[in-house]
């Protein structure tokens, strides 16, 4: 497999005047091309940390992240953060505006964007005109005009009610294998791990280490939503809902 | 088709509306009228608190000899100026406040400092630095406006939405493209919010200069008024910067709707 990430020994603390927190402690991944990877730990185990650290964000205190020049990073974050003040097709086209690399050709290609995923009706209202399902996915496509390389995903369906959280999980799986693109998403949701993810990687509580990657072997051309129906499913839900839990 | 139960709700409101209205309305006039009849019965002295019709005369005579429209543009003139300077020093320094954290926490005790003073105290001073002119009411109108406008813009700068300076940081985005793109129109309502209580502030700081050192303008008038005792003089000079403040209300509120849109 063709290896595009590798973070390597990496530590990080927080300073503050009373202490030093630890938060992450020696942690070890690689991505590949094509992987799905997500990321579960208890709360404040330093997840939103770790994806902060990739994408450059934040600094870690010390260890590396190894990748090429030209890996490039998006961000999807837990609220849609769409700009209230722009409308669909502005909010998607901010990325190329503020990188520089806005041009009529490509806002062209994002409003194919928003046409192939449904949103075509949407592109010249306003983000209170949409539903959350709606603006997760104007979300992700903003993120995908700046063809990233890989997704960084923090708990991005979060703010959802469990249905729109079921749907959109299942839209943004199909949407990021039509274009080919990896993904790390960091959710506190054990079956949404499961159900979107070739890899999940089990982190301890604070300073978090590494407990534990499985390798998700369903059958990844099904959607997240039938996956989760399946026996296999709740082998590796009762294996890692063990570990999760295990001091 | 309009359901009744609808057409019942929106009657419910318009009715609801006219009474607030009426109301309204009825405060002034009321008020009005029970003051032109205490002044007539003599049960009010009206050398002191003159009559609404000895104000209305007391206006048609200035609207008469020109004084009143001399007088009216240069309060709104001085105003205009300080609003429109006020709100540029306003926003500019708040931006450099949000784009530099370290300066502004160097600033804050001394921003704190100077708001909480009463800046009729800084008035003797002024005119003896600017001389008895308008721009001694200028500057005295722009301390007052400046630094709430200051202060207010940089505290809705500061709760701006983290999540959306995250997202924009992950764009790869500079401070200032932050500032343009995120905090400011993510801002908007708070910075007209700022404009509405800068306009009060310009006028305080207008009239408050105009009593110290005008020869000219709506503070000048009250002031000269009750120097000579002609307090139908003081009370239309009120009136009229009531008049005055409703018209620039209306003015912001008509623009706030313009921006908001």
């Amino acid at each position: 497999m063709n290896n595009i990430l590798e973070i390597k020994n990496l530590y990080k603390n927080y300073q503050t005047i009373d202490e030093e927190v630890k938060v992450l402690d020696n942690i070890n991944i690689k991505v590949n091309k094509g992987d799905f990877l997500g990321i579960v730990g208890p709360s404040g185990a330093g997840k939103s940390t770790l994806l902060s650290i990739i994408s450059g964000l934040e600094k870690p205190s010390s260890g590396y992240i190894v990748k090429d020049d030209d890996i490039t990073f998006a961000y999807m974050l837990q609220t849609d953060t769409l700009m209230p003040y722009l409308t669909i097709l502005d909010n998607c086209l901010l990325g190329l505006k503020i990188n520089k690399k806005y041009s009529k050709e490509k806002e062209l290609e994002v409003i194919k964007l928003l046409t192939k995923y449904g949103l075509k009706d949407y592109i010249n209202k306003y983000p209170s005109d949409l539903s959350g399902g709606q603006k997760q996915r104007a979300s992700l496509i903003r993120a995908l005009c700046l063809s990233p390389d890989i997704l960084l995903l923090d708990e991005p369906f979060s703010a959802l009610d469990y249905q729109n959280r079921l749907n959109i999980s299942n839209d943004i799986k199909d949407i990021l294998k039509k274009e080919n693109k990896s993904m790390i998403i960091v959710t506190h949701d054990l079956s949404e791990a499961i159900s979107l993810c070739s890899k999940v990687i089990v982190l301890s509580n604070k300073p978090s280490k590494i407990k534990s990657i499985y390798r998700i072997d369903l059958d990844q051309d099904k959607d997240p939503i039938n996956n989760r129906m399946s026996d296999e499913f709740m082998k590796y839900y009762k294996m890692i809902w063990r570990d999760l839990n295990d001091k | 088709m309009i359901s009744n139960e609808r057409k019942e709700y929106l009657k419910r409101i318009k009715r609801n509306k006219r009474i607030i209205l009426i109301s309204q309305i009825s405060i002034i006039v009321l008020f009005l009228g029970i003051w032109e009849l205490l002044s007539r019965l003599n049960m009010i002295d009206t050398f002191l608190l003159s009559s609404p019709t000895k104000v209305f005369n007391t206006i048609i005579d200035l609207a008469k000899s020109n004084n009143l429209f001399n007088h009216l543009f240069t309060t709104l003139k001085e105003i205009l100026i300080s609003f429109i300077l006020g709100n540029i020093i306003g926003f500019t320094i708040s931006s450099i406040l949000y784009l530099f954290k370290t300066l502004s926490k160097i600033l804050d005790p001394y921003l704190t400092i100077l708001n909480s003073l009463p800046k009729v105290a800084l008035g003797p001073l002024i005119i003896i630095v600017s001389g008895a002119n308008t721009k001694s009411i200028i500057i005295m109108a722009l301390l007052i406006s400046s630094i709430i406008s200051i202060l207010n813009i940089n505290t809705a700068f500061k709760s701006t939405d983290e999540n959306r300076i995250k997202l924009l940081k992950t764009m790869n985005a500079s401070k200032l493209q932050i500032l343009f793109h995120v905090v400011i129109p993510s801002n908007y309502s708070q910075i007209v919010d700022s404009f509405k209580v800068n306009i009060s502030m310009c006028f305080v700081g207008v009239i408050m200069g105009e009593f110290l050192v005008s020869k000219e303008g709506v503070g000048y008038l009250i002031n000269y008024g009750s120097q000579v005792f002609n307090m139908n003089l003081v009370i239309s000079g009120i009136f009229i910067l009531i008049i005055l403040t409703i018209g620039l209300y209306l003015l912001i509120s008509f623009l706030e709707r313009k921006i908001k849109k």
